[in-house]
């Protein structure tokens, strides 16, 4: 007991129920304040015969960072990648199971590829300007929609910039080339421009790997910023990168998914071993 | 989760920096133990040596709470620990705190003996404290085997002790204060003595802190300001 009254803590606490504080904390681990974005449900995929994927089952919850983190190979990219069909594009790959967006699943027949990877954005380790300028890039996205109004894409190529924390720093510029851009401010490029065209999610697959610490910075900020408006996805090696950006942690290991819940719950009392020892660096 | 530390860290410098500090806990320990059993000695043998020690030792008990403390800094700096690891520096830490002041109250309880060195040496109410002081020293060593084994148990098992501390507290009160009422002249000396005892009473509740970071290191649960028995219900939950 804390404090000189060792017998009842009601004079500490002036009379507030500290036990009913500490009973409010939720029980359950699956964002309950937030309402679903995309359901996983029992995913399994296989490249060739090898299963990269075993029976997935996850709620990602909307307008949350949610962090995949686990060892190389252990199929986290892979699953970010389920959820706007990009393994679509390798060969061998079979998918079981389902991906909800918006109740709706992704594999599910007279999907519109196209139009999922509208509402689904990803951006990539190493940041990929198209080789034209900052401004043609941003508003690339419109263009492919058939939106060709000066004025409108104006204003959309500014709201994504701003969005995107570049806008203050690439201004008077916005016409000169996208390759001229250090790789942090590439990177936040590339998130205007899948911002631009207005997704629901937003998937990151090690959007800051291959940044130095001060543009990790602005990315992670940036992170911080975005989940106002998009549910966020984010595959990470850094585990203090997963610590400081997510709201809720999964923890994948070969192929399962190990651990899901609060960031918080996950980077100080895992429930699973596995977790303890990956996340405390004793895994190998 | 119960968490033994039987794997290691893929980086075996930290696991060797996170076995130092636990192990500078239990020598800071040690030297808290050391300081309330000579402070009780003085008692035992009316002899005033001990609490003189104690009163000019106690430095070395906050120069090893500065030594931990920084070694956690350094720990938390570089290592940027996660999960039980998080969880160990964070108990080291709190728990060195309560060491301090531990200490603190047996160099305290020692002055208070030094006091009586001029006025007649030791009376019989002193006497009477005795037995409290051997059972907070025997619960601040149980709190530290806790600590060392991460047993929760058994730290539970001294949690519940300092109910007993302080009903022994309120015992010994009313009987000093029966001295004061018969003998106003000796108020003084009995106060000196209703100090003692209430400094004996605070190293019983700093011996139960120590338990409930132990509660924290091992289960991630924060059990401070929680009623015994729902500790006991989770620690139960825990392990089932």
């Amino acid at each position: 007991m804390h404090g000189p009254a060792s017998g009842q803590p009601t004079s500490l606490t002036h009379g507030v129920d500290i036990k009913a504080i500490r009973r409010d904390e939720p029980q359950t681990e699956r964002a309950p304040e937030s309402t679903e974005c995309l359901r996983v449900h029992g995913l399994t995929l296989y490249y060739g015969s090898k299963k990269a994927l075993n029976a997935i089952d996850l709620v990602i919850p909307e307008r949350c960072v949610t962090a995949f983190i686990g060892p190389s190979g252990c199929g986290k990219s892979t699953l970010l990648r389920c959820f706007n069909r990009m393994n679509d594009l390798i060969d061998g790959v079979r998918i079981d199971g389902e991906v909800l967006l918006d109740g709706q699943n992704i594999y599910g027949p007279g999907i519109n590829v196209a139009t999922l990877r509208r509402k689904v954005g990803m951006v990539f380790q190493k940041p990929n300007p198209f080789p034209k300028t900052i401004y043609e890039n941003v508003a690339y996205g419109l263009r492919i929609q058939g939106m060709n109004t000066r004025r409108v894409l104006d204003r959309a190529v500014e709201r994504a910039l701003r969005g995107a924390a570049l806008w203050d720093e690439v201004k008077d510029r916005v016409h000169e080339s996208a390759l001229g851009l250090s790789g942090g401010q590439q990177q936040r490029l590339v998130i205007a421009r899948a911002i631009a065209i207005e997704p629901e999610v937003l998937l990151l697959d090690e959007p800051a790997s291959a940044l130095d610490p001060i543009s990790t910075l602005k990315i992670e900020e940036l992170i911080y910023e975005l989940k106002r408006e998009y549910t966020i996805v984010i595959v990470t090696h850094n585990m203090q990168q997963a610590a400081r950006v997510s709201d809720y942690t999964a923890f994948l290991y070969l192929g399962d998914l190990i651990e899901f819940g609060k960031t918080k719950t996950i980077f100080t009392t895992p429930r699973k071993k596995q977790t303890e020892d990956y996340i405390t660096g004793r895994y190998g | 989760m119960a968490t033994t530390r039987l794997t290691h860290h893929i980086s075996h410098q930290f696991d060797k920096e996170l076995e130092d500090i636990r192990s500078k806990v239990l020598a800071m320990g040690g030297l808290v133990e050391d300081h309330i059993q000579k402070v009780l000695d003085c008692f035992a043998r009316g002899d005033f040596e001990p609490a003189e020690y104690v009163a000019v030792n106690d430095f070395k008990v906050n120069a090893l709470e500065i030594e931990i403390d920084g070694d956690c800094t350094e720990i938390l700096l570089r290592r940027q620990p996660a999960a039980s690891d998080l969880r160990l520096v964070l108990a080291v830490s709190k728990t060195i705190t309560d060491l301090e002041r531990i200490g603190d109250e047996a160099e305290k309880i020692a002055r208070l003996v030094l006091n009586l060195r001029g006025a007649g040496g030791m009376s019989s109410y002193y006497v009477g404290m005795l037995a409290m002081g051997h059972h907070v020293r025997r619960m601040v060593r149980a709190a530290l085997d806790a600590f060392a084994r991460m047993d929760t148990e058994a730290a539970f098992r001294v949690a519940q002790e300092d109910k007993e501390i302080d009903t022994e507290t309120d015992a010994i009160m009313r009987y000093l204060i029966t001295y004061m009422m018969e003998d106003p002249r000796s108020i003084t000396r009995v106060l000196d003595a209703v100090l003692s005892v209430r400094a004996f009473e605070r190293i019983g509740d700093h011996a139960r802190n120590i338990c409930e970071n132990v509660i924290y290191l091992v289960e991630g649960k924060d059990v401070r300001h929680v009623a015994l028995e729902q500790v006991e219900q989770e620690l139960r939950a825990a392990r089932d």
